[in-house]
């Protein structure tokens, strides 16, 4: 068994033990990379391989001097949304080419802190808007399991070097599914912790009310431990949350059933659009929970079915405005016209890709004179409903179970020429964005061409140890995840 | 629900965004899809319920108004398209 094959729980209990060394585990990940990374493209950049030994020669004198952390002298990577001092961040857009941030993120300096390892920054849809990391300005992500195929997206970079074993775990952001639905395409982990539970400082924004820093691992408890660093209020985020953190990786060390956890099936995560072998492993996998003790309670979510067009008003109405920052006078691409005007215009004509576009346009529209009413305030209205059909079933249930998307991953250019059926593979991981709930995927199965299913576990707001608990259970019952590319 | 073309020209001036013949036309016509697709939010009704502001059960952060050390000028300016005399340089305005 190579070293890249470990799982971060392991390869922290082999640092311990004094079995390996963290530049022994970095060289092994770095001679990984260099063989897979030209089929995969996981990586948008890859810091330089000398400040990467030096980091884990570092972190291996933190461990000689007695330090011990979770993620001391582990090699993650990062997607490239979230800043880290001195290396480029272009979240997957021309306009931001070459630009290098002045600061890292608090979920940087916090990882810093605990010794974590960067390996580089991981592709994305450009500025996280995609489902497929296809609208990438520097090419598409590629499947492990299939490399014809996309790893989903947006945080598909991250998702795939997870699955790929070119690093431990990872850090990726969702907005409307872009930690979960990758980590179901590329079967891995993919926490998306409750709206405020991780500080976004230092994350670019896409959808300010949505986004959230979450975590990608091979195994539940190796995303749990990445959230436990990560997590926790931000003076420099006023939306995080003061709320204790628990200790993610002690709660569910000794999971062995679920005796009295009740887990709802809402039939409008269960209906139809959803491709025959997905629902299939779902089905077996709710099956699976209840052979584990926990009691199946039926529910409805009733306005499920309106969460992707509320999704896809609110999500770009809120784009358009944080994006206005792109006006190429600070930083980034500067594309000089005739006037100011045309300055503006030619820089962000010539600087964002088709689906930036589109959704700047699209919200530009929702939230303009004559239009607002009807679309983008009838979508926050919506969001209400969306919010208390959560509420209502979480009053009674301590997770809800269903798929993370509707089908395994699909072939790269499949989907690119129509945006709507796009959209539509994030059809069930929106919801808990509108919400502001947490959850994750998990992976739950295969399809008979040997591609990853995922099962999506929904929990109230900071009910992430109730979801990981459910998790940890499942995976202890199962081998899915000990399958490999 | 089908955008005119002026329409998506308006918007794109609304937006800052310099588009060419050929987008103008592909963008109307997947932007009306979209648009047409969330129509079907009238189905709903909203009379009685209140727009969504957060879904955190904070309101009004606020922190003591004490100064902070902030970010230097070189840092500030490391990204600059161009810059001189540690001010940003930008196009002009006004002759």
């Amino acid at each position: 068994m190579s070293l890249c094959d470990l799982t971060l729980e392991d390869a922290h209990a082999q640092l311990q033990e004094g079995q390996v060394s963290s530049a022994e585990l970095t060289r092994a990940l770095l001679d990984r990379i260099a063989a897979l990374e030209d089929q995969v493209n996981a990586f948008l950049t890859l810091a330089d391989p000398e400040s990467i030994m030096a980091a884990a020669t570092r972190a291996d004198a933190r461990r000689a001097s007695g330090e011990d952390t979770p993620v001391l002298g582990i090699p993650i990577a990062i997607k490239d949304l979230i800043h880290i001092k001195g290396i480029p961040t272009t979240c997957g857009s021309r306009i931001l080419e070459g630009f290098i941030p002045p600061f890292s993120a608090t979920v940087i300096e916090k990882l810093e802190a605990a010794g974590a390892v960067f390996l580089g920054k991981t592709n994305t849809d450009e500025f996280a808007m995609g489902s497929s990391t296809e609208n990438s300005a520097y090419g598409a992500t590629h499947n492990p399991w299939d490399l014809q195929r996309v790893p989903g997206g947006s945080s598909g970079g991250s998702a795939a070097a997870v699955a790929s074993r070119m690093a431990f775990a990872a850090l990726g952001s969702d907005t409307g599914g872009s930690v979960r639905q990758p980590a179901a395409f590329c079967g891995v982990v993919g926490i998306k912790p409750t709206y405020g539970r991780v500080s976004r400082y230092g994350l670019v924004a896409f959808a300010s009310s949505l986004d959230q820093i979450g975590t990608f691992g091979r195994t539940v408890t190796d995303a749990a431990i990445l959230l436990n660093v990560i997590a926790g209020y931000d003076p420099r985020d006023s939306n995080s949350l003061q709320a204790a953190v628990p200790d993610y990786q002690v709660e569910i060390r000794d999971v062995e059933d679920l005796a009295g956890v009740r887990i709802g099936i809402a039939q409008e995560y269960l209906g139809s659009g959803i491709q025959p072998e997905v629902e299939a492993a779902v089905r077996v996998a709710i099956t699976r929970l209840q052979d584990l003790g926990a009691e199946l309670v039926e529910v409805s979510l009733p306005h499920t079915e309106y969460a992707l067009p509320a999704y896809y008003l609110i999500a770009p109405a809120e784009a358009s405005a944080n994006l206005a920052r792109y006006d190429g006078m600070r930083y980034g691409l500067r594309v000089r016209g005739n006037d100011l005007r045309d300055t503006y215009q030619q820089t962000r004509g010539n600087g964002f890709g088709p689906e930036v576009t589109r959704r700047i346009m699209l919200g530009t529209y929702a939230l303009s004179a004559g239009y607002y009413d009807a679309y983008y305030l009838k979508a926050q209205k919506t969001r209400t409903l969306i919010k208390q059909d959560f509420d209502r079933a979480f009053e009674q249930l301590d997770v809800i179970v269903g798929p993370t998307a509707p089908s395994t991953a699909f072939k790269i250019g499949e989907k690119v020429d129509d945006p709507l059926q796009m959209y539509l593979s994030d059809i069930f991981t929106l919801s808990m964005n509108l919400a502001g709930i947490c959850g994750l995927s998990l992976p739950c199965g295969f399809d008979h061409q040997g591609l990853p299913i995922g099962l999506q576990l929904m929990g109230p707001a900071l009910g992430e140890v109730a979801v990981l608990r459910v998790a940890r259970a499942y995976e202890q019952a199962t081998e899915w995840h000990r399958r490999q590319p | 629900m089908r955008l005119t073309l002026a329409e998506v020209e308006h918007i794109a001036e609304l937006a800052h965004l310099s588009l060419g013949e050929e987008e103008k036309v592909r963008y109307r016509e997947q932007l009306s899809a979209i648009l047409e697709y969330a129509q079907q939010l009238q189905e709903l009704d909203t009379d009685a319920v209140s727009p969504t502001a957060t879904v955190l059960p904070i309101h009004s952060v606020t922190r003591p108004d004490n100064p902070q050390p902030s970010m230097g000028q070189d840092d500030l300016l490391s990204n600059a398209p161009a810059s001189a005399d540690g001010m940003f340089r930008v196009p002009v305005i006004l002759e």
